[in-house]
């Protein structure tokens, strides 16, 4: 075969999978995603039965246990808002009141209730700002 | 001591400041006396740097809270051990250490090429001690680790107790060195395009430096993964996270790049792709730091937000810029001297191989970034976890494993059917053997994947073994030598090609590890009270007692569990989950204040070859709550009700922190007198051994790779090189700059 012809079909080939891969990633990425909220976003938008990630800080003093149960508010970042969450499932070791989390929640009812083991806390290990009591 | 730090980091500023402007000065007239002047500066730096850092080690060692770094990382009950890897969990401290790694690698690359390429090396000093500037001016601006109060506490807060593991004393340093070696190909391949010198020599010198950053940046990452799978009690080892994929971009560029520079220099081919490789190597390395530091994506890492982003992105966009535009104006010189003569060939599996590993970059950067640049397109942030790497990882990480295994035995430039017969048959046998047994003998059909992951893994291994054996062979015909003997002259007399090989052999271990952990693992969520049992996999985990401990520094709840299959005692686990005080949580009373601090787990942990069982408790506490509730009220009215002066007595004091810490003792201590049912996570999972096994195995074949040739061999290799490939012709650097 003419190698120009050879290099051409080479080229187009690795162009498809190349589309291909990017476009089953694009897909994979919007359908897949999950919306990630903060507290004041939650409480204003969250639909009954519907999951959402919610980002934020554990509120100091808002940590209770109910049996296996975990109880605790996150804080919005910006605004004096707070959501109560009702979490069963592995805790991460660096959970921690004034800690970064994200954790996946259903809103049933007036409280919303986290995913099983669906709850990862930032890691205080290193370059966390000052971080201060509300 | 905090004065001398800060005027050691001023005056590398200043030092940095003089070898940019002497190198380019240099570089730009020739005179290598200014060259020269420029590369000394480059060790002026590493010395300045290494004083910097004694001052900075010497403060933690000596607890000195004057320092504000030490104050919030260290404490006089921090181990020593600990107290010298304090310093980089903090921001400060850390880049404090990138310069000091980054001037101790440019001054080790600039010495040893004093002599030669005489061109590119002063470009290459102006970016080394550019990148030393950038972040020697955060510690100066932005994050001195040498500042200081005036009002010392008489305490440190003392280091993250889920740092006190021996893996974080060299899981950084391992990552920062990847990081910074990834700067001189970098620096090297901007001197080699202003310059237009692109022939080999360039290549040829900091092809080591690039695998030595891919040595420490893989240690550093499989460090990392150890140290999630036995401190995090979650069980994992690898978690998709954000400053995970930091690490793993890079580190998958350099694969790519320690790959392609082979085809480069047997055949002169892509020598496009092998810059821009070099280029977003170490590009992707500062965005790792970026996302390290800036905490602009959510991680279980969090390194929290910090003013550093922005000046990070200036970087990042100065290095992409300035990098599309030295190989779009260089790329009439970097054109291939050599075509694909066919797909069956060596050069083109390696190019399939780079292809998948950039294809795997680019969807670990998508995913990563994904929250990004969906709130960037649609205004909210979407976020997509791990699960979403699964479709693309899992079936590019396969082609990669059967690439492994068939580029050591295809041969250059076209493959004929009797290299195919010759050199294939023994391994798709092994591979079609393995398959076969599995499918008949064991559960692995259930899962596609991990069956085909076992089925290639053992071709792979298969191919190195017969690669290594019919070496030895041929050695031993020549020189009779006893096998042993032969097998270490093969692998002294090629380092780089046999040591490769094992790292193959490596991979193909690791990945059977992740496959069969993955694919197999069997975990139970469980809350047990003593004496009752729950049963994972086959193994009957019983709950025999409960362990409590209180001290000054935390409480912990523990169980004994003994392990039992088929009837027969496996082993006896013990776990325990302590709490350390939150001092700066004010909700909390005197007593609450021991229960409700940080966590860290103690993993009961029994590992081996076929499979590791794996163990840690989640005490609750409720039961306690009460008391604790109690405790905090008694506790309040007694020291409201002291005087000033009963406040202020030592002896008053001393005795109302002996009765706190015997309150607390004794709350401690019903989780064994009173003991209620408990939370344990039991985890079940296969071939884990084999991730740590692979691992030590990568960086054993890495170590023989990079081990230095002989000079005897180095300069007959090189003179082999030169008859075999003409170099680009030179151009003086004043013309080109």
């Amino acid at each position: 075969m003419d190698p120009s012809r050879k290099r051409a079909i080479r080229l187009t080939v690795a162009l498809t999978a190349a589309l291909l891969l990017a476009s089953a990633l694009i897909w994979t990425s919007f359908s897949a995603g999950q919306e990630e909220l903060t507290a004041s976003q939650l409480l204003k938008n969250a639909k009954p039965g519907q999951s959402y990630i919610l980002a934020g800080t554990v509120l100091y003093g808002s940590v209770q246990h109910e049996g296996d149960a975990l109880l605790f508010s996150v804080r919005d970042p910006k605004l004096r808002v707070s959501v109560r969450v009702r979490y069963t499932g592995a805790v991460p070791d660096p959970f921690a009141p004034g800690r970064g989390v994200l954790v996946t929640v259903q809103k049933q009812g007036g409280t919303f209730i986290g995913e099983q083991n669906s709850l990862t806390t930032k890691c205080p290990s290193k370059y966390q700002a000052e971080a201060s009591p509300s | 001591m905090a004065l001398i730090g800060r005027a050691l980091l001023i005056l590398a500023l200043l030092v940095i400041v003089y070898g940019i402007a002497t190198s380019l000065y240099g570089a730009r007239t020739g005179r290598a006396e200014w060259v020269a002047s420029g590369r000394r500066s480059v060790y002026t730096l590493a010395g300045l740097m290494v004083g910097a850092f004694a001052i900075l080690e010497i403060a933690f060692l000596r607890s000195d809270f004057a320092f504000n770094v030490v104050a919030n990382t260290s404490s006089t009950t921090t181990p020593t051990f600990y107290k010298l890897a304090a310093p980089w969990s903090s921001q400060q401290g850390s880049l404090l250490l990138w310069v000091l790694l980054l001037s101790l690698w440019s001054s080790l690359i600039l010495f040893l090429t004093r002599h030669r390429v005489r061109e590119i090396a002063p470009y290459a000093t102006a970016v080394l001690l550019g990148f030393a500037g950038f972040f020697a001016s955060l510690a100066v601006f932005y994050a001195n680790p040498f500042a200081t109060s005036a009002n010392p506490p008489p305490q440190g807060a003392g280091l993250d107790p889920l740092l006190l593991h021996p893996s974080m004393m060299i899981h950084p340093p391992m990552l920062y060195s990847g990081y910074t070696l990834l700067t001189v190909p970098f620096a090297f391949a901007v001197g080699a395009l202003i310059t237009g010198r692109l022939g080999n020599e360039w290549l040829m010198i900091v092809r080591r430096f690039a695998l030595a950053a891919w040595l420490f940046l893989g240690i550093g990452i499989l460090l990392g993964a150890r140290w999630s799978y036995t401190e995090l009690g979650w069980g994992g080892y690898w978690a998709w996270d954000p400053v995970e994929n930091a690490a793993l971009m890079p580190w998958l560029c350099a694969t790519a790049f320690i790959h392609s520079i082979m085809i480069q220099e047997k055949r002169g081919m892509l020598k496009i792709w092998n810059a821009s490789l070099v280029l977003a190597s170490a590009t992707l390395a500062i965005l790792g730091t970026f996302l390290v530091r800036s905490g602009i994506l959510d991680s279980i890492h969090a390194f929290g937000a910090s003013t550093l982003g922005v000046p990070f992105v200036v970087l990042i966009g100065v290095m992409v810029i300035s990098s599309i535009g030295l190989v779009i104006w260089r790329r009439p010189q970097l054109q291939s001297e050599a075509q694909l003569d066919s797909l069956l060939s060596r050069e083109a599996i390696f190019l399939l191989q780079n292809l998948v590993l950039v294809a795997m970059v680019f969807v670990i950067f998508w995913i990563t970034f994904f929250p990004l640049i969906s709130e960037a397109l649609t205004g909210t942030k979407v976020s997509v976890g791990p699960p979403a790497f699964r479709p693309f990882i899992v079936p590019l990480a396969l082609v990669l494993v059967l690439l492994s295994g068939i580029g050591p035995l295809i041969a250059w430039r076209r493959v004929t059917a009797s290299n195919l017969r010759r050199n294939f048959t023994f391994p798709v046998l092994v591979g079609v053997a393995t398959c076969a047994t599995l499918l008949l003998a064991s559960d692995a059909n259930a899962r596609p994947f991990a069956l085909i992951m076992f089925s290639l893994g053992a071709f792979v291994i298969a191919s190195v073994v017969q690669e290594l054996w019919r070496g030895t062979s041929a050695r031993r015909a020549t020189t009779h030598d006893p096998l042993p003997i032969a097998f270490g002259g093969l692998i002294r007399r090629n380092r780089r090609r046999y040591g490769g090989y094992i790292v193959h052999a490596g991979l193909a271990v690791l990945l059977i590890g992740v496959a069969g952990s993955s694919s197999f693992q069997h975990s139970n969520n469980v809350t047990l009270a003593p004496g009752q049992r729950a049963t994972v996999d086959g193994y009957a985990i019983s709950y025999v007692r409960p362990t409590a401990q209180a001290s000054a520094a935390k409480v912990t709840f523990g169980a004994v569990l003994s392990v039992s299959k088929g009837g027969r005692h496996v082993t006896t686990l013990t776990t325990a989950r302590s709490f350390y005080p939150a001092p700066d949580d004010p909700t909390l009373g005197p007593i609450s204040d021991a229960f409700n601090g940080q966590a860290d787990s103690q993993v009961g942990l029994q590992a081996g070859l076929t499979r590791d069982i794996w163990t840690v408790v989640n005490p609750d506490l409720t039961p306690l709550q009460g008391l604790i509730t109690d405790g905090d009220r008694k506790f309040l009215q007694l020291m409201t009700s002291l005087t000033p002066a009963q406040a202020s007595s030592p002896t008053v004091v001393n005795w109302v922190r002996d009765e706190r810490a015997q309150a607390i003792t004794e709350l401690t201590d019903r989780f064994v007198t009173h003991p209620w049912p408990v939370s344990f996570l039991l985890i079940v999972s296969p071939l884990v051994t084999w991730i740590w096994l692979g691992a030590i195995i990568i960086a054993g074949g890495g170590l023989i790779a990079l081990w230095p040739v002989p000079a005897v061999a180095r300069r007959r290799a090189a003179s082999r090189s030169a008859s075999r490939r003409p170099t680009a012709p030179a151009v003086p650097a004043r013309e080109t700059a």
